[in-house]
C-alpha cells in the first residue's frame, strides 16, 4: 500500500481468486462474496460447512474456501440436515435456487423447516431456471416469458409464483425469515446483515433460518444487468416484498 | 458384551447397528421393514445416535449422504418401493465414495406389489440400480443371525472401501424370530480425513461432490471407481458350499431361498440323488470363479438357480458357468415362498 493510502475494500481471502463462471451482473457472485466476508470477519472458516445445489451455483465450492458438499437437485435441505445433526456445533448453510428449493425440493424444504432444522437456507430467487437455459420456475412472474412459457406465464394453467418466505414463516419451528435483494448497495448491505443474523440465530440453536434473496438472471431474462435491476425494482419486488417475516425476540438473539 | 436373545430379524438388525457404533439413522416407514425404525426410536434415549423419521426415502437417502460425508457411521433401511426412490441418491453416494449402510427388506413387486417376501430386487441391488456405472457391495443374509453379522461386516467394508454397502434381505427374514448372538458393542472412532468437518488451517478444504463436468476428469473418476470394484471383487467374495463333494446337481440359491434349498438337497440325498447347494453370500461381488470351477467338474450335470423372482440371479450363474453346463431356473413371484416339495418335484419331473 502506498503511504497516505488506506485500503477500504478488498476481496475476502476465503473467496478464492478465481475467475467465476457466473454471467456478468449475476447476483450469485455478490452473494458468495458477502457470505465469505462474514466467514472472514468472524473467523469461522473451520466452523462453516456449505451445501451447494444443482443449478448455476453447483460450482460454488470452486470459489468458497470452506468445506462443502454438492447435493442432488432439490435435496440440499436433506443433506444439510444430515450434516448439522452429525455436527451440531458447526454453522451449516444450504445455498439453493428456486427450481431446487421450491420445485423439485419443496418437500425437503418444508419438512426441514417444520422440524426446525438448525441450519440456514440461502435461497436465490431469480424467477427462472438459470442453469438449464431459462425455463419457467415456480417463482416466474405472471406473464413473464421463459423458454417453457414463451407466451408469458399463464396463471390459469401454471398457477401464481410461489412465495416461499411467506410460506415457511407459517411453520412454528422456523426462527427467522427475511427476504432481501442485492439490487442496490444498500440492499446488499442489508442482505449481509440478514445472513449474519441468521448465522447468529443458528449458533444459538433457535431453529431454522431462511434468507430469500430476490436475484436476477440477465442472460436468461434476455436483458442487460442494468435492465435486470430495473426489472427487480419494477416487477419482482412489488410481488416479492422485502422485509422480515419472522424473527426471534431480540433478547434471545443477543 | 456378547449376548444371546430371541429376536425378530428387523429388531436384531437395529440392535446390531447400535452395537456396531451407529451415529445416524434416517428412514421412512414401509412394511415389512418398519420395525427397524421403530426399534431404533425406542432405543434412542439409551444411546448417542441421531434418528430422523424422514419425510420420504428421497430425503432419507440424502440425509445419509450429508451425514456420511460429515464423517459419521450412518444407515438407512427400507423395502422395495422405497429402495427405488433412493436410487438417485445412491448413485451420488457411490460416485462421491461415501461409506454408509443400506438394508432392503424386499417385498414382492413390481409396483406397489405385495408386502410378502421376495427377491425381486436382485437386479436393482447388484447391477447398480441408479444411473451411471457403479456397484454397491451387496450381502445376502439368510437368517436373523447372519443379518446381525452382516450389519457389522457392512459397516466395516463401507469404511474399508469408502463405499455404500447393502443388505439384500427379505420380508420373511425381517419378520421371523430366531435365536441370535449379539456381538460386543464397538466404540466407533471415525478416521476420515476427507470428511467435511470444517476446514482447519492445516489442510485444504474438503469437497464432497459427484460432479466432474469435463469428460476427461469424469472418466478418471470412473476409472478410479472401476479400480476399486476390481479390488473388492478380488478380495471380498463370500459364499457357502453345502454337500458339494461328488455332486451332480447343483442348486444355486441365496437368502431365504438358500435355507429352503438346503432342505431340498437333504431330501434329494435321502432318495439317492447327488445334489448340493452353492450359496452366494456376497451377491455383488458375485462368486463367479467358484461357480466356474464347479462347472468344470466332470460329474456335475447341471445348475438350478432357485429364486423368489422371475429369474434374476440365474443370469449371473449362466455368466459364471459360461456355457460349460446347462443352467436351469425355478422361481416363484409375487411374494410366494416356494416349498421344498415343489422344488424337488419340479427338478425330478423336468431335469432328472
Ligand atoms: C433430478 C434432476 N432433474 C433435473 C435436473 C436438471 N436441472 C439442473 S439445474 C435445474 C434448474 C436449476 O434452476 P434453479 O434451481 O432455479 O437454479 P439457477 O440455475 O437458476 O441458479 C434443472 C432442472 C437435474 N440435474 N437433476
Amino acid at each position: 500500500m502506498k503511504p497516505g493510502y488506506e485500503q477500504i475494500y478488498k476481496r475476502p481471502e476465503t473467496l478464492l481468486p478465481k475467475r467465476m463462471h457466473y454471467c456478468p451482473g449475476c447476483f450469485h457472485s455478490t452473494i458468495h462474496k458477502i457470505i465469505m466476508e462474514i466467514v472472514e470477519e468472524w473467523d469461522i472458516q473451520d466452523k462453516v460447512i456449505g451445501v451447494c445445489p444443482v443449478g448455476c451455483s453447483v460450482f460454488a465450492y470452486d470459489y468458497l474456501d470452506i468445506d462443502m458438499q454438492e447435493a442432488a437437485h432439490g435435496r440440499a435441505a436433506a443433506v444439510a440436515t444430515g450434516i448439522k445433526r452429525m455436527l451440531p456445533d458447526k454453522i451449516v448453510f444450504s445455498y439453493q435456487g428456486d427450481g431446487d428449493l421450491a420445485a423439485i425440493g419443496t418437500a425437503e424444504t418444508i419438512h426441514a423447516c417444520n422440524r426446525g432444522e438448525n441450519f440456514t437456507f440461502i435461497f436465490i430467487n431469480n424467477g427462472i431456471y438459470g442453469m438449464t437455459g431459462g425455463q419457467m420456475a415456480p417463482t416466474t412472474l405472471e406473464g413473464q416469458k421463459t423458454t417453457t412459457s414463451p407466451y408469458g406465464r399463464e396463471p390459469a394453467t401454471t398457477g401464481m409464483p410461489i412465495k416461499m418466505s411467506e410460506l415457511v414463516s407459517q411453520l412454528i419451528s422456523v426462527a427467522y425469515v427475511e427476504r432481501v435483494s442485492c439490487n442496490t448497495p444498500a440492499n446488499t448491505r442489508k442482505a449481509k446483515r440478514a445472513i449474519e443474523k441468521a448465522f447468529k440465530i443458528q449458533m444459538k440453536g433457535l431453529g431454522t433460518t431462511f434468507i430469500e434473496v430476490v436475484s436476477n438472471c440477465p442472460s436468461n431474462w434476455k436483458c442487460t444487468p442494468e435492465e435486470s435491476l430495473e426489472w427487480i425494482k419494477e416487477k419482482a419486488l412489488p410481488y416479492f416484498p422485502l422485509g422480515v417475516f419472522k424473527e426471534p425476540a431480540k433478547e434471545e438473539v443477543e | 458384551m456378547a449376548e444371546t436373545r430371541f429376536m425378530k430379524g428387523n429388531e436384531a438388525l437395529g440392535e446390531a447397528a447400535i452395537r456396531a457404533g451407529l451415529q445416524g439413522y434416517f428412514g421412512y416407514p414401509i412394511t415389512p421393514q418398519s420395525e427397524v425404525v421403530e426399534y431404533l426410536a425406542l432405543q434412542e434415549p439409551n444411546h448417542n445416535y441421531v434418528l430422523i423419521q424422514a419425510e420420504s426415502e428421497l430425503a432419507a437417502v440424502n440425509m445419509v449422504y450429508g451425514a456420511a460425508a460429515a464423517g459419521a457411521r450412518v444407515m438407512t433401511t427400507t423395502s422395495s418401493p422405497g429402495f427405488s426412490l433412493m436410487q438417485e441418491g445412491i448413485s451420488y453416494i457411490a460416485c462421491s465414495e461415501l461409506p454408509c449402510v443400506f438394508a432392503n427388506i424386499v417385498r414382492g413387486g413390481p409396483g406397489l406389489g405385495t408386502i410378502q417376501p421376495s427377491q425381486s430386487d436382485y437386479f436393482q441391488a447388484t447391477k447398480g440400480g441408479g444411473h451411471g456405472d457403479y456397484h454397491l457391495i451387496v450381502l445376502g443374509p439368510n437368517s436373523v443371525q447372519e443379518t446381525v453379522d452382516h450389519i457389522y461386516l457392512a459397516f466395516e467394508l463401507a469404511d474399508k472401501y469408502r463405499s455404500p454397502v447393502m443388505l439384500l434381505s427379505d420380508g420373511a427374514i425381517g419378520q421371523m424370530m430366531e435365536k441370535v448372538v449379539l456381538p460386543d458393542p464397538i466404540e466407533y472412532k471415525p478416521d476420515k480425513p476427507w470428511a467435511t468437518t470444517g476446514k482447519t488451517p492445516d489442510r485444504e478444504r474438503n469437497i464432497i461432490t459427484s460432479l466432474f463436468i469435463q469428460a476427461e476428469i469424469m472418466e478418471q473418476r470412473n476409472l478410479k471407481l472401476q479400480e476399486k470394484f476390481k479390488k473388492i471383487t478380488e478380495n471380498e467374495v463370500r459364499y457357502e458350499e453345502y454337500k458339494l463333494d461328488d455332486v451332480e446337481y447343483i442348486i444355486v440359491s441365496f437368502g431365504l431361498c438358500s435355507r429352503i434349498s438346503k432342505k431340498v438337497v437333504d431330501q434329494a440325498r435321502e432318495s439317492g440323488i447327488k445334489m448340493g447347494l452353492f450359496r452366494p453370500i456376497t451377491l455383488w461381488p458375485f462368486p463367479t470363479k467358484p461357480i466356474e470351477e464347479l462347472a468344470s467338474i466332470n460329474s456335475v450335470k447341471c445348475f438350478i438357480s432357485v429364486e423368489m423372482n422371475a429369474g434374476q440371479m440365474v443370469e449371473d450363474v449362466k455368466l459364471s458357468v459360461n456355457g460349460k453346463k446347462p443352467v436351469y431356473f425355478y422361481g416363484r413371484t409375487g411374494g410366494i415362498v416356494p416349498t421344498p416339495d415343489e422344488i424337488i418335484n419340479h427338478i425330478k419331473e423336468n431335469l432328472l
